[in-house]
C-alpha cells in the first residue's frame, strides 16, 4: 500500500517536472526578450534571470525612429489588404469548388494544392519582373501582390473545406426562391462562414505579417520596409557591436499584438491549423 | 456532397419542368462556378504561374538583375558547361553542393527533432491536468513569434559574450569557455537547428493532439483491463492511429524545412556553413545580380520540391476525391 502510494507520487511529481520543463521551454525566450528590452544600456551585458528595475529608454529609442513606425504602419497596411484581398477571392472561389460540382473541379484544387507548396525562391526572378513591369517595386502593392502566392492558396482550400460541410438545404430553399449564386453566397453563407474567415484571415495576417524573403527582395528603402526586414537590418557599428536592447524592443512590441491575438483565439487557430492540414 | 444533383423539387406537380429548371440551374450554377474562379485563377498565374515559367526560362539565359528583358538564350550553360578543357556550371559548384547537403541536413534532423518532441508535447497535453488550457495556450507562443524575432531573440541567447546560453552552461560547469554558437563552423548549424524546432515543435505538436482526441477511447480501455505496459499501447495501438496525421505534419514540415530561407539568414546571414538552396539561389540572384545563375538554382530547388509534393498528392489523393 504505501509503496503504491510512493509510486503514484513519483509519477505525479514527474509529471509536474514535465510540464514544468515544457512551460520554461515554450516561455523563457520571450520572456529573456522581455526583460531584455527593459533593461537600460549599461546592465544588458550583465546576465540576468529577472529585472531589477524596469527601463524604458530602449522603447524610446525605436519608437523616435520614424523608420520603425513607419515599418509598423507598413506592416499593416500589406498585412490587412493581404487578407481581405484573399478573403474576397477564397470565399468566392471556395464556393465553386465546394458547393458546385462541375468538370476540372479537382484539377482546379490539385493546382491551388501545388501552388501553396511552391518555394518562394523558385518564384523570385519572375516575380521581380512582374513587380517591375506593373511599376510596384519598393511599394506596399508590390508585396500586397507577391503576398497572395501563399495566403490565397491556403485560404482557399480551407474555406472550401468548411464550405463542404455547410448543410445542403440551406442552399436549396436559396435556389428555390430563385436566388443567384452570387446572393447565396453574400446572404445564405457568408454569415455562416465569419468563424472560419475569421481563423483563416487570422492565419493569413500572422503569414503576411512574419514574412521576409519578398519583403527584403522587392523593397529598397526604409520608408517601404516591413517590421521583419526592419528589425532584421538594424545595425550598430560593426556585426559585434549589434544593439540588442533596441532590437529586443523592437521584437517584443512587434510580437506582443500577435501573441495576445493567439492567445484569444487560440481553439479557433487550432481548428483552422489542423483544417488546412490534416483535412487537406 | 451538396450539388445541383441532387436538388429535387418539393412540390410534385409538373415532373418535366422541374427537371428542365434543374438543368437550368444547374448549368447557371456551374457557369458561375467558373466565373468566381476566374479572378482566383488569374491571380494564381500572375504571382505564381508566369513567375515561374519565367524562372524556367532565365535558368536558360543569361538574365542580370537590372537588364532580364535583353536576356540572351545560352543553353544549359548556367547548369553545366565544357570550356576549355574544364567543366563549369552549377553543377561543378562545391558552394552550391554545399549547400544541397546542408539543406538535406537541416530539413532531416530538425523535421525528426520536431515530429519526436512535438508527439511527446502532444502526449503531455492529451493527458487531464488542472491548467491544461493554460499549458496549451502556452505552448503556441513559439510558434506565434515571427521567424525573424525569434532569430534575433536566440541570436541574443547563444551570443557568445554575454548571452545566455554560455552563462547557463559554465555556471552548471558543462563548459569551460563561451562556445561561438552562430558564427562556429560546426555548431553554427546546430544553433539553427534548435531555433528551428523550438519555434515549430507548437505546430507538429497540435496536429497531433487533435488526431490524439479523435481515437476511440475503447482500445485504450481494453489494453488497461489487459493490464499492457503504457508505452507498449503507445507504440502498438496510439501510433499506428495517428500515423495518418503524423504524416500530414512531417511532409507540411518538411517541404517548409527544404525551402528555408529567414531564420537562417538572420542567425547566420550568408555562412557557407549553413547556407542552404534557398540563400544560395538569393543570393545569386539579387547580391550577384546573376538572374540566369541563380534561376538555375531556383529551379533544381523547385525540382526537389516538386518530387516531394507529389509523393504528398499521391499520399493524399484518396482524402482528396474521397468525399466529392
Amino acid at each position: 500500500m504505501n509503496t503504491k502510494f510512493a509510486k503514484s507520487l513519483a509519477k505525479r511529481i514527474g509529471f509536474w517536472l514535465l510540464i514544468a520543463v515544457l512551460l520554461v521551454y515554450a516561455i523563457f525566450p520571450f520572456y529573456y526578450a522581455v526583460i531584455t528590452s527593459l533593461k537600460p544600456s549599461s546592465a544588458l551585458f550583465q546576465v540576468d534571470y529577472w529585472l531589477n528595475s524596469v527601463d524604458f529608454s530602449n522603447y524610446i529609442t525605436i519608437f523616435s525612429q520614424g523608420s520603425f513606425v513607419q515599418a509598423i504602419v507598413n506592416s499593416i497596411i500589406v498585412a490587412v489588404s493581404v487578407v481581405a484581398i484573399a478573403l474576397l477571392l477564397g470565399v468566392t472561389a471556395a464556393y465553386a469548388l465546394g458547393r458546385v460540382r462541375f468538370r476540372g473541379r479537382t484539377t482546379v484544387m490539385m493546382v491551388v494544392l501545388g501552388v501553396s507548396m511552391f518555394p518562394q525562391v523558385a518564384v523570385l526572378s519572375g516575380l521581380f519582373e512582374v513587380i517591375r513591369v506593373l511599376n510596384l517595386y519598393n511599394s506596399a502593392g508590390g508585396l500586397i501582390l507577391s503576398y497572395t502566392i501563399f495566403t490565397l492558396p491556403f485560404t482557399v482550400w480551407v474555406l472550401t473545406t468548411f464550405m463542404r460541410q455547410l448543410p445542403m438545404e440551406l442552399e436549396e430553399a436559396a435556389i428555390m426562391d430563385g436566388a443567384s449564386p452570387w446572393v447565396t453566397i453574400t446572404k445564405v453563407f457568408l454569415p455562416l462562414m465569419w468563424p472560419a474567415m475569421a481563423t483563416t484571415g487570422l492565419l493569413a495576417f500572422i503569414a503576411a505579417w512574419n514574412e521576409f524573403l519578398f519583403a527584403l527582395t522587392f523593397t529598397l528603402t526604409s520608408e517601404e520596409r516591413t517590421v521583419p526586414v526592419a528589425i532584421a537590418l538594424i545595425s550598430g557599428g560593426s556585426q559585434h557591436e549589434l544593439p540588442w536592447g533596441p532590437i529586443m524592443a523592437a521584437s517584443v512590441t512587434v510580437t506582443v499584438p500577435l501573441v495576445i491575438l493567439v492567445m484569444i483565439f487560440q481553439r479557433r487557430i487550432v481548428s483552422g491549423l489542423t483544417a488546412g492540414a490534416v483535412k487537406g | 456532397m451538396t450539388t445541383s444533383d441532387s436538388l429535387s423539387t418539393p412540390s410534385p406537380a409538373p415532373a418535366r419542368r422541374g427537371a428542365q429548371r434543374g438543368t437550368k440551374v444547374r448549368r447557371q450554377r456551374v457557369r458561375a462556378a467558373w466565373l468566381f474562379l476566374v479572378p482566383m485563377l488569374v491571380t494564381l498565374v500572375l504571382v505564381a504561374g508566369w513567375p515561374l515559367v519565367r524562372t524556367f526560362y532565365f535558368s536558360f539565359t543569361d538574365a542580370s538583375l537590372a537588364n532580364t528583358g535583353g536576356a540572351n538564350f545560352i543553353g544549359f550553360e548556367n547548369y553545366l558547361v565544357y570550356y576549355q578543357g574544364a567543366w563549369y556550371g552549377l553543377l561543378t559548384d562545391p558552394a552550391w553542393w554545399q549547400s544541397v547537403w546542408n539543406t538535406l541536413f537541416f530539413s532531416a534532423v530538425s523535421v525528426s527533432l520536431e515530429t519526436v518532441f512535438g508527439i511527446i508535447v502532444a502526449l503531455i497535453l492529451n493527458a487531464e491536468f488542472k491548467g491544461r488550457m493554460l499549458v496549451r495556450a502556452a505552448v503556441l507562443i513559439p510558434w506565434a513569434i515571427p521567424t525573424i524575432v525569434s532569430a534575433k531573440m536566440w541570436a541574443w541567447m547563444l551570443n557568445d559574450q554575454f548571452g545566455i546560453i554560455n552563462h547557463l552552461l559554465m555556471t552548471m560547469g558543462l563548459i569551460d569557455a563561451p562556445l561561438a554558437w552562430t558564427a562556429s563552423a560546426d555548431l553554427s548549424m546546430w544553433a539553427v537547428i534548435i531555433v528551428d524546432v523550438w519555434k515549430t515543435i507548437p505546430f507538429v505538436a497540435l496536429l497531433v493532439l487533435a488526431a490524439l482526441q479523435m481515437l476511440p477511447q475503447d482500445c485504450y480501455e481494453a489494453a488497461e483491463v489487459d493490464g499492457i505496459h503504457p508505452v507498449r499501447v503507445f507504440f502498438r495501438v496510439t501510433l499506428p492511429l495517428i500515423t495518418p496525421a503524423l504524416l500530414v505534419a512531417v511532409i507540411f514540415r518538411l517541404l517548409d524545412a527544404l525551402r528555408v530561407f529567414d531564420v537562417i539568414y538572420v542567425l547566420t546571414s550568408n555562412s557557407t556553413n549553413t547556407m542552404t538552396m534557398s540563400i544560395y539561389a538569393r543570393q545569386q540572384l539579387v547580391e550577384f545580380q546573376d538572374v540566369g545563375y541563380g534561376s538555375a538554382a531556383s529551379t533544381l530547388l523547385f525540382l526537389i520540391i516538386a518530387l516531394v509534393t507529389v509523393i504528398y498528392l499521391y499520399l493524399g489523393r484518396r482524402q482528396l476525391g474521397g468525399d466529392a
